[in-house]
């Protein structure tokens, strides 16, 4: 077996959890759910080894990297980070019907990966500009924050779903009965920002350093750059927002929806929008 | 304190409400910036907005608008407010951080989150000296006074964590600070001492050297101190044709004399991503040039004359090897590289000799006069990028600071245990107390556990 086909099986599993969890979603019943987070925890393993499988193709190959390189890897590597974050999350605070609003991005962005035109999944050689250990601590610090600001996304619109359902009076019978209590997806989103942040300050650290080694300026104000930057204004904000003026639920809520579409457009928008240093990504 | 207090800008300097206002307009404005193409000549910009929108973006320093007074001015604000904001608050900060926690009111240990109340078998002295002994065996070292009939111990961990947020606060400024030593601009036209920072750039042909560089700022050349020599440049090829490495060998000169680099030898292989360093100037590998001409290394084997030259296509040249000349007299290319080189060479002994050699591959010459050694390669010239930065050391120290800040401020508590220990309704008990400033349902955890351990120690 190679390492595409065990993708493959992983974007399978993601969106059978997808559906399992919409499922819980939709009729409450506890062991759909935990099918849901089986599928969920098999696909990530099978993406752990399939990981690994490319890396070691790639020695095979004769031009040896870790797979954070490009487009393809890049996405898949978000699509790890994302469900690891998530199934940490689901079991350390039980939270299980948040896989609904998260799992969905992870298939989103395999199938986006292997699926999307002009993405290309071959392993190729690295260019200089690439051949560098930050660049593996840049692509891993910037995705694990990604990746949590996803679950913050996910968590903020479920927060926005059940207050408006909470708002209409709407009863246990409703299907926003089954998420958590508003408190609690406010507390966990919070937590995850704050979790995303810490890497996202990473990212943006070791990919200076990685610049200043490769071109000799940590910072050259690329709209790539430029656009972390206002990502990491925007979590910045949140926070002080929470700590000294007690910001909390739907306000919250919606500042981790507009923080992640901010991480989107740091990601895609850059490399479709926008021109820069940063062109690696786009093949 | 008072008196500042009253001081309206200091107010406004002092609020968070102006924080969160800047880090909105900050956002927003560096937006701008990602849309409108950086540093363009100026004619692009009437091409693509048209003659009045040009002009408008000119004349609010859009088109270079991150070095702009105004987006400058901003984070001038920014700093100003952090640091404001910042000194406001530290002092109670210190103030909470060194309180004399016993004179808390044993009341006010009622009315803790967290609480537990144990019956205690033993004397009341006895009591808190096992309650000491306990915590310090637990790392909480305690503090105690006899008051309210009883005895109040204290333990506390973490006290500093509290300043974690100022740390990060700190490091934002030491990361501005950092720009601005490092900044060509502040060098140029505050200090007046262009050499002390700067960026630029150099071509350096193989076999030449340079001590001086180009500032990118305004073209003007720079001294280096010192000489930097190009022996050396060649591209790798993946087997796909992409490029693998652009690689300069490159070595520094100093009284005519090449210096012994921190790798131990005269010569680093300066490749992207691998920078050299010397005396606080960093050259990148960032362009290369083909040339017409070709670079020759000749040597005679015999006598062990060695003659390194540059030479053009298609011309008799002559060695100051006695009688021995050459030419090359043909070439094969694959773009702007050769790939193959015809050459022409006599010692006038005998017929002169023609073959092919690959390009830069070593070629031995067998003549009458002696064996030849001749290396051709098409002459390249690497272009560096030249930086001196002395402020990228506050930069990593202020990244540094704001990991260590924010790890701090996010994951580390100051944690507070109190015990009191005291006679209720007859009966002697200890009342556990604790609070955590962040993270309380961890410390929960902590808290019970400890509070079980010590049950459990004490019967
Ligand atoms: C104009 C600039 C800023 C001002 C005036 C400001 C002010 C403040 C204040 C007053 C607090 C609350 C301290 C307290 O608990 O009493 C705070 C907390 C904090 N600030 Fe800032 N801040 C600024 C910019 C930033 C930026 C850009 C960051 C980015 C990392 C940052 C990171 C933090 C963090 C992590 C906390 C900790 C929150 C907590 O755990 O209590 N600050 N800031």
């Amino acid at each position: 077996m190679n390492s595409s086909q065990l993708f493959g099986i992983t974007t399978l599993c993601y969106l059978l959890s997808s559906a399992f969890y919409i499922g819980l979603l939709i009729f409450k019943n506890r062991k759909i759910g935990t099918i849901g987070l089986i599928l969920a925890i098999i696909g990530v393993i099978a993406q752990t080894v399939a990981l690994g499988l490319r890396w070691v193709e790639s020695y095979k190959l004769g031009i040896g990297h870790a797979p954070l390189t490009n487009m393809y890897e890049s996405l898949v590597f978000f699509a790890w980070c994302t469900t690891l974050f998530y199934i940490f999350l689901e079991i350390k605070f039980k939270a299980r019907v948040v896989g609904a609003f998260v799992m969905p991005f992870t298939v989103a962005a395999m199938a986006y990966a292997s699926f999307a035109k002009g993405i290309n999944q071959q392993i190729s050689p690295l260019i200089p500009a690439l051949q560098s250990n930050w660049l593996i601590a840049h692509v891993l610090t910037c995705f694990i924050g990604y990746g949590a600001f996803a679950v913050a996304g996910g968590l903020g619109l479920m927060y926005l779903l059940k207050k408006s359902a909470v708002n209409k009076g709407m009863t246990d019978g409703a299907l926003t009965g089954s998420l958590p209590e508003l408190k609690i997806i406010d507390d966990l989103t919070h937590k995850t920002i704050v979790f995303g942040f810490m890497w996202l300050s990473a990212g943006i650290i070791t990919g200076a350093v990685w610049a200043n080694e490769a071109w000799g300026t940590y910072w050259s104000w690329d709209p790539k750059e430029t656009w972390s930057i206002i990502t990491w204004f925007v979590y910045a904000s949140t926070l002080h927002a929470r700590f000294t003026r007690g910001w909390s639920g739907s306000r919250i809520a919606w500042l981790a929806i507009i923080g992640f579409v901010s991480v989107f457009f740091t990601y895609f928008g850059v490399n479709f929008l926008l021109s820069g240093l940063h062109s690696y990504g786009s093949s | 304190m008072t008196t500042r207090k009253k001081n309206p800008i200091w107010t406004l300097f002092t609020s968070v409400k102006l924080a969160l206002f800047l880090l909105f307009i900050l956002a927003a404005t560096s937006i701008l910036g990602t849309i409108v193409q950086q540093n363009q000549p100026a004619a692009r910009y009437v091409q693509e907005y048209g003659e009045n929108m040009a002009n408008i973006l000119q004349m609010f320093d859009i088109t270079d608008m991150y070095n702009s007074w105004w987006f400058l001015s901003l984070l001038g604000i920014f700093s100003l407010n952090l640091i404001v904001c910042s000194l406001e608050r530290i002092p109670n900060v210190i103030r909470i951080v060194k309180k004399d926690n016993l004179t808390t009111k044993t009341e006010r240990l009622r009315k803790m989150g967290l609480r537990k109340s144990l019956v205690l078998s033993v004397p009341l002295e006895e009591g808190a000296r096992q309650v000491s002994l306990f915590l310090a065996s637990k790392g909480w070292k305690t503090e105690q006074r006899e008051k309210d009939g009883g005895v109040l111990l204290f333990a506390q961990k973490g006290g500093w964590t509290r300043f974690g947020v100022y740390i990060v606060h700190l490091s934002i400024l030491i990361i501005l600070l950092g720009a601005v030593i490092g900044s060509p601009t502040f060098a140029r036209k505050i200090l007046h001492k262009p050499d002390f920072a700067f960026k630029g750039s150099i071509m350096i042909p193989e076999s030449k050297k340079t001590n001086f560089i180009y500032s990118f700022q305004n073209g003007e050349k720079i001294d280096l101190g010192f000489t930097v020599q190009c022996n050396f440049f060649t591209i790798e090829y993946y087997n796909n044709g992409m490029p693998k490495t652009y690689l300069s060998k490159v070595s520094v000169v100093e009284n005519g004399k090449p210096v012994i680099l921190k790798n131990g030898t005269t010569v680093h292989d300066l490749k992207v991503n691998k920078p050299l360093t010397y005396k606080g100037i960093t050259f990148y590998q960032s362009s290369y040039q083909p040339y017409s001409d070709f670079l020759v290394l000749l040597s005679n084997k015999s006598t062990n004359e060695k003659q390194s030259l540059i030479i053009p296509a298609g011309k008799q040249v002559r060695s100051k090897m006695e009688k021995v000349s050459f030419g090359i007299i043909n070439q094969e290319t694959r773009g702007e590289a050769v790939q193959r080189i015809k050459i022409w060479f006599t010692d006038n002994k005998a017929t002169p000799a023609t073959f092919w050699t690959n390009n830069g591959q070593k070629a031995i010459i067998k003549r009458p006069s002696g064996e030849y050694e001749m290396t051709v390669k098409q002459l390249y010239a690497t272009g560096l990028q030249v930086t001196k930065d002395p402020g990228v050391w506050f930069v990593y120290t202020g990244c540094g600071m704001m990991l260590f800040g924010l790890f701090t401020a996010f994951f580390m508590s100051h944690r507070k245990i109190y015990a009191f220990v005291h006679e209720e309704d007859g009966r002697h008990g200890i009342l556990f107390a604790g609070s955590a400033h962040k993270n309380k349902v961890g410390f929960e955890k902590v808290f019970t556990e400890l509070i079980d351990a010590f049950k459990q120690h004490i019967t």
